[in-house]
């Protein structure tokens, strides 16, 4: 190739992958954008605070009330439990792959949880709504019967339908899991050698290494995998559809999680089809949309900033 | 390294040069629309529709429809081979707008359209024509184990809305489980303008924040079998002997359960005209299409389904 040419080429890729980082950045910004645009005319007819802070979400009745507030609790309620219940299994999983296993070992078992990630959400919801739910009503039913404890707890474990927001945290914390496991396994495997050689010299068993030195020391990956878990749940649409019951209700304090409850998710996929262009349902649908967006961006640059502090604590 | 970098580039262009092709290229005499082109309205080529011509019609809307007109489409496939009918659910309000955005044919319907709809229409210089192709009962269902015997419109109004919460009311037992169908969907509008606000369709009344809400007909019936204290609401086409159906009281006061022959003579009292929207302007084949539905052969399809036909 002449110089000349090679030089041409050497400007086509460089503009050629200038571009493409370029466009990244333009295609959020645009999907922004057009949220915001096809969001803001809902506060036309409702203020903010009657939107957020709303307790009923009827959009096709007489006198349409869009209330998000029992949709925002209904993923937050969703959310919480399935990564309170996905971080202990996930951490541990994770620290179990890099830290106890011997090396074949890992090689088999990282990829089985991968493989995990690899399962389309509405087989998981499928799941969910065949298997899982009704073996979660006749656990919770025969607990209800059987354990001596106040009647408010009875009557919540009591569940009328498999259909519920406990459901949604199971299955979703299986989805979670695999992006915790990764993450917090690679966090855990970018601490130094020198950190666990200097505890086990000091004469620390292998289990006080892993959870007064290691862990601790990798504590802000980990943290990040968790946020991103947090990301990955609360934006899941198909399996909470399918196996949360779709009823908007604000959960109740007693027994809101083993009842149905409806995440914004859900209530997006469910009405956006049939609503009408440029109408307030629609608009109200695309400013619950922004709330998640909004949402899942703190999550997910909270994770990123706790992400870089520890790729800034490494490099001493 | 030059070498493999000219085959590259050599290609990508080529490849990029095959796309902008296939995209700016005529599209092949398919008379309807297909979704990544919104044709307004039916892009009406002009043909003059003998059976050789080939077509696609698009229809897209109701659930409770769905079952009954997958089978209309695949009968028809035999009566004009050239022909393609895509059926697709989503509820009825999901089938209006379709037709509205220009993205479906036929809005199968399992109610009128509503006047927001028409008002969207009319900006839009859509001109729809409502083709009645039959009627349906809403069948109440409770789970099997329910001993309930009849209800009242009065009753189911109560219900839905969550004034009564108990079983006990009506000698049964438990808490009442609400399934209904989502907002989507007609027959949830129906239930809701007929049972809960009697006919009113500007009524207050609307179902319970506690129901829980299903997309599908189907779903319905397969939670209320296997959900003691559920009750829902089902097209008649799709009760099955997994769940148990509770007369209805009738004008004069006798209860009637909900059955084809019922419908047909009117003592049910909640039955509905089942329709397929279709556009003035649509191409000679979808014209030619729900004719044949209303038509003897399209009918006996429409009663071998479970519904009653014209």
């Amino acid at each position: 190739m002449t110089r000349k040419l090679r030089n041409v080429w050497e400007a086509l890729m460089g503009a050629a992958i200038r571009l493409s980082g370029v466009a990244s950045v333009v295609f959020v910004v645009l999907i922004m954008a057009f949220l915001f645009r096809d969001a803001l005319p809902v506060l036309r007819g409702s203020t903010l605070g009657e939107l957020l802070a709303g307790r009923e979400w009827r959009p096709t009745s007489a006198e349409p009330r869009f209330g998000f507030l029992p949709l925002i609790l209904g993923s937050l309620l969703v959310t919480g439990v399935a990564i309170a219940l996905a971080v202990p299994m996930g951490v541990g999983c994770a620290v179990f792959i890099a830290e106890v296993v011997p090396k074949w070992v890992r090689e088999l078992t990282k990829p089985a949880v991968e493989l995990l990630a690899a399962i389309p959400s509405v087989v998981f919801g499928f799941i969910g709504l065949t298997v899982l739910g009704p073996w979660i009503k006749s656990v919770a039913g025969a607990a209800s019967s059987h354990i001596a404890g106040p009647e408010w707890l009875k009557t919540a474990l009591d569940m009328p339908t498999p259909l519920a927001a406990i459901t949604g945290s199971v299955v979703l914390a299986f989805m979670a899991l695999p992006t915790i496991v990764t993450i917090a396994e690679d966090a855990l495997t970018a601490v130094p050698r020198s950190y666990r050689d200097a505890s086990l010299a000091m004469g620390a068993t292998r289990w006080q290494t892993i959870r007064a030195v290691t862990v601790p020391a990798a504590r802000s990956g980990i943290l990040a995998s968790v946020m991103l878990g947090i990301g990955r749940t609360i934006g899941e649409t198909m399996t909470v559809l399918m196996v949360t019951g779709n009823s908007p209700v604000i959960p109740g304090l007693a027994n809101g999680l083993f009842r149905p409850v409806r995440t914004m998710t859900a209530t997006i996929a469910a009405e956006m089809g049939e609503t009408a262009f440029r109408t307030p349902h629609y608009y109200a649908l695309f400013m619950l949309g922004l709330c998640l967006l909004l949402i899942t961006f703190a999550v997910n640059t909270a994770a990123d900033l706790v992400m870089n502090r520890s790729k800034h604590v490494e490099r001493r | 390294m030059p070498r493999s970098a000219w085959i590259a580039f050599a290609s990508l262009t080529s490849l990029c040069v095959a796309l902008v092709a296939v995209g700016c290229g005529k599209p092949a005499t398919t008379e309807g629309s297909t979704p990544s082109e919104p044709a307004k309205g039916g892009a009406a080529t002009a043909a003059a529709s003998p059976s050789t011509e080939k077509a696609s019609i698009q229809a897209k809307g109701s659930d409770t429809l769905l079952q009954v007109a997958q089978a209309l489409a695949e009968a028809y496939k035999k009566v004009e081979p050239n022909v393609d009918v895509a059926v697709t659910g989503g509820g009825s309000g999901t089938g209006f707008k379709a037709i509205l955005d220009g993205t479906a044919d036929i809005a199968d319907a399992s109610r009128k359209i509503n006047n927001a709809e028409t008002a969207s229409a009319k900006e839009r210089g859509l001109d729809l024509v409502e083709n009645l192709v039959g009627y349906d009962g809403i069948a109440v269902i409770v789970n099997k184990d329910n001993p309930v015997e009849k209800l009242a419109i009065d009753e189911l109004g109560a219900i839905f809305t969550a004034e009564t919460t108990d079983w006990a009311v009506f000698g049964g037992k438990g808490k009442v489980v609400l399934l209904s169908r989502d907002t989507s969907s007609g027959t949830h509008e129906y239930f809701k303008e007929h049972v809960l606000n009697k006919g009113d369709s500007k009524g207050p009344r609307d179902f319970a924040a506690s129901a829980i809400m299903e997309p599908s007909n189907d779903q319905i019936r397969t939670q209320v079998a296997a959900t003691a204290g559920a009750i829902g609401y089902i097209g008649l086409g799709y009760v099955d002997d997994s769940v148990k159906i509770v007369p209805v009281v009738g004008k004069d006061d006798k209860p009637v359960a909900a059955s084809v022959a019922a419908v047909k003579d009117g003592t049910y009292p909640i039955s509905r005209p089942l329709f397929m929207y279709t556009n003035r302007d649509a191409s000679p084949a979808v014209a030619k299409y729900i004719d044949w539905i209303k038509g003897p052969d399209g009918q006996k399809i429409v009663g071998d389904q479970g519904f009653v036909p014209l």
